[in-house]
């Protein structure tokens, strides 16, 4: 089982759901974060003080899935996430050591 | 600056003819002490004597006039400079401003008034008036012959609660609560009121002829010293010059502006005294000058640093009430379009390159807005009277002699004005300490002073 962990565009997020949800993912987590790589922030200017805000808002978004369909998750949501412009995000997966479900006490990849 | 500057040069100046093409032949009118009533009446045959009578109208639109003040300050003011503040601080601007407003009120009616409008002293009016001795329901006013004291001393109490209570945006976001509330106890007593004596209640600067129509020196340019040595004195917050400090809510601010600006009318118009035709000068040009200024703010701003912001428009816009404060009964609608031009630019400048220039942490530009628009209305009003550039001239005016007159009040406003201001926060710093801790400047004093938060997540 792996946790997979995607930072992407706000707008993006829509289209990620998705093609997420065609895959037959059935849940995710979703995050308003604000961070920046290489995309440069903007300038805020109230009367005399100027600041640089380095910070941009973004989407992140957890799904916790099968280790047999990550490599069709990762390709959907790289494929619906980018724009091809700097900003478009990263995913990281991680591994899931173990996954409850409250409700029934089902675990593991019935849980998933 | 430099593209800026030819193309509003010749805005002024054509502006400027435009003000002395449609001069009126106006009569010289004996205005020598802001308020002066204007007799409308036809004058009196000499046998008859004048009774004062109390005139429905001139009493209605006072007490009208004492609420939209009211509402300048709770809540016009409070949101202006809470919106500017972070939030983790925007309920300690808003309590300050309240308890001002409920704390100066009450000390006017007890002892302002009578040190205020008592008496003719240099400095001071007189005891006589202690706890409003002496005044009944129908007593008319002394200052006011058409309309009741109460009313009178209504009105005078929000210009002393809103006076102070504009001190306020200069030290936030680091004043110990207790500081504030002996400063402004102090500052009212030796600061306000002396000078409100000495313009208004027929103390010195009166007897030199200053023409100040609803406040330029009294309020504007008194506060604004006193801000700014607040601001000395407590020194900088905590990252500044280094962190982002950005308004928490620029929304609020605008709506406290807008606050402002519709109160104002009842500020200026209301200091005519009456439902006149002064009143009538100026309520318009309250809403001219301040379009202008707000314009002129954003259209240097956007040449200067390629955007036009919100944030501007309500600077600018308050930039102009300012300053066509002290002229609003004695310029011409003309006369206040290009004071409002010029207010804007200037004041722009006054919140950044002068504040830079001053080193200090004034945290919602009082000195910047109300301290150089007061000076700038001040000594423009002396220009913009002149009855050849459409204003109320007073009798027997030289415009070269009354900017001299002008320029005198603001200098002993400042210097007045300064010293009481550097003791009164000094004896606040003797009994109590200026500044809060660090820790509790870090977490703000919503929580640490006043054991609230004003946005519960």
């Amino acid at each position: 089982m792996k946790m997979v962990s995607a930072i992407i565009k706000p707008f993006k997020l829509d289209e990620v759901r998705e093609a997420l949800s065609q895959l037959g993912v059935q849940g995710i987590t979703v995050t308003e974060v604000k961070g920046f790589g290489r995309q440069k922030g903007h300038t805020e200017l109230y009367r005399g003080a100027e600041y640089v805000v380095d910070f941009l808002p973004k989407v992140k978004l957890e799904a916790a899935v099968d280790g047999a369909v990550l490599e069709q998750v990762i390709e959907a949501i790289e494929g619906a996430a980018r724009t091809g412009k700097i900003g478009d995000g990263k995913i990281f997966v991680y591994d899931l050591e173990q996954v409850v479900r409250i409700r029934t006490g089902e675990t593991g990849k019935e849980a998933l | 600056m430099k593209k800026s500057l030819p193309a509003l040069s010749l805005g002024v100046g054509l502006l400027a003819a435009a003000a002395g093409a449609f001069a009126q032949e106006a009569a010289p009118v004996a205005a020598v002490v802001v308020e002066a009533v204007v007799q409308t009446a036809a004058p009196v045959a000499a046998a008859a004597e004048e009774v004062a009578k109390l005139d429905a109208g001139d009493t209605a639109w006072m007490l009208t006039s004492t609420m939209l003040v009211i509402l300048m300050v709770i809540p016009g003011l409070a949101l202006f400079y809470g919106g500017l503040v972070r939030s983790k601080n925007m309920l300690s601007v808003l309590a300050q401003v309240f308890t001002i407003f409920s704390l100066i009120t009450v000390l006017w009616a007890i002892y302002g008034f009578s040190l205020t409008f008592g008496g003719e002293g240099k400095f001071y009016g007189s005891f006589d008036k202690l706890f409003l001795a002496g005044i009944t329901p129908d007593t008319l006013s002394a200052t006011l012959a058409t309309i009741p004291e109460y009313v009178f001393v209504a009105f005078q109490s929000t210009f002393a609660a809103i006076t102070v209570a504009l001190i306020v945006g200069a030290f936030a976001e680091r004043m110990k609560f207790a500081a504030v509330m002996i400063f402004s106890v102090l500052w009212f007593t030796f600061s306000y009121i002396p000078m409100a004596h000495m313009v208004w209640g027929g103390g010195l600067l009166a007897a030199d002829g200053a023409l100040d129509f609803a406040g330029g020196t009294v309020v504007h340019i008194n506060a604004a010293v006193a801000g700014l040595v607040g601001a000395y004195m407590v020194g900088k917050r905590i990252g500044f010059g280094k962190e982002a400090l950005p308004p928490h809510s620029l929304t609020l601010t605008m709506v406290g502006a807008s606050l402002l600006w519709v109160g104002w009318f009842g500020f200026n118009a209301g200091s005519a005294g009456a439902a006149n035709g002064i009143a009538g000068l100026a309520f318009i040009n309250t809403i001219l000058a301040t379009g202008a200024a707000a314009v002129a703010w954003i259209v240097t701003e956007s040449l200067h640093k390629g955007k036009a912001s919100m944030l501007g428009a309500a600077s600018g816009a308050v930039a102009g009430l300012v300053t066509i404060t002290p002229a609003a009964g004695f310029v011409g609608p003309m006369g206040s379009i290009v004071m409002g031009l010029i207010a804007g630019p200037l004041c722009l400048w006054g919140v950044s390159g002068l504040k830079r220039m001053l080193k200090v942490d004034d945290v919602c530009d009082v000195f910047g807005v109300h301290g150089v628009g007061g000076i700038l209305g001040a000594i423009l009003t002396g220009v913009f009277c002149a009855a050849g550039l459409g204003g109320v001239e007073p009798e027997g005016y030289n415009m070269a002699a009354q900017v001299w007159v002008q320029f005198k009040s603001v200098i002993v406003t400042i210097v007045w004005c300064g010293v009481a201001s550097f003791i009164c926060f000094k004896i606040a710093d003797v009994l109590v300490g200026l500044r809060v801790p660090e820790d509790a400047e870090r977490e703000g004093l919503d929580i640490t002073t006043h054991g609230e938060s004003a946005y519960n997540r």
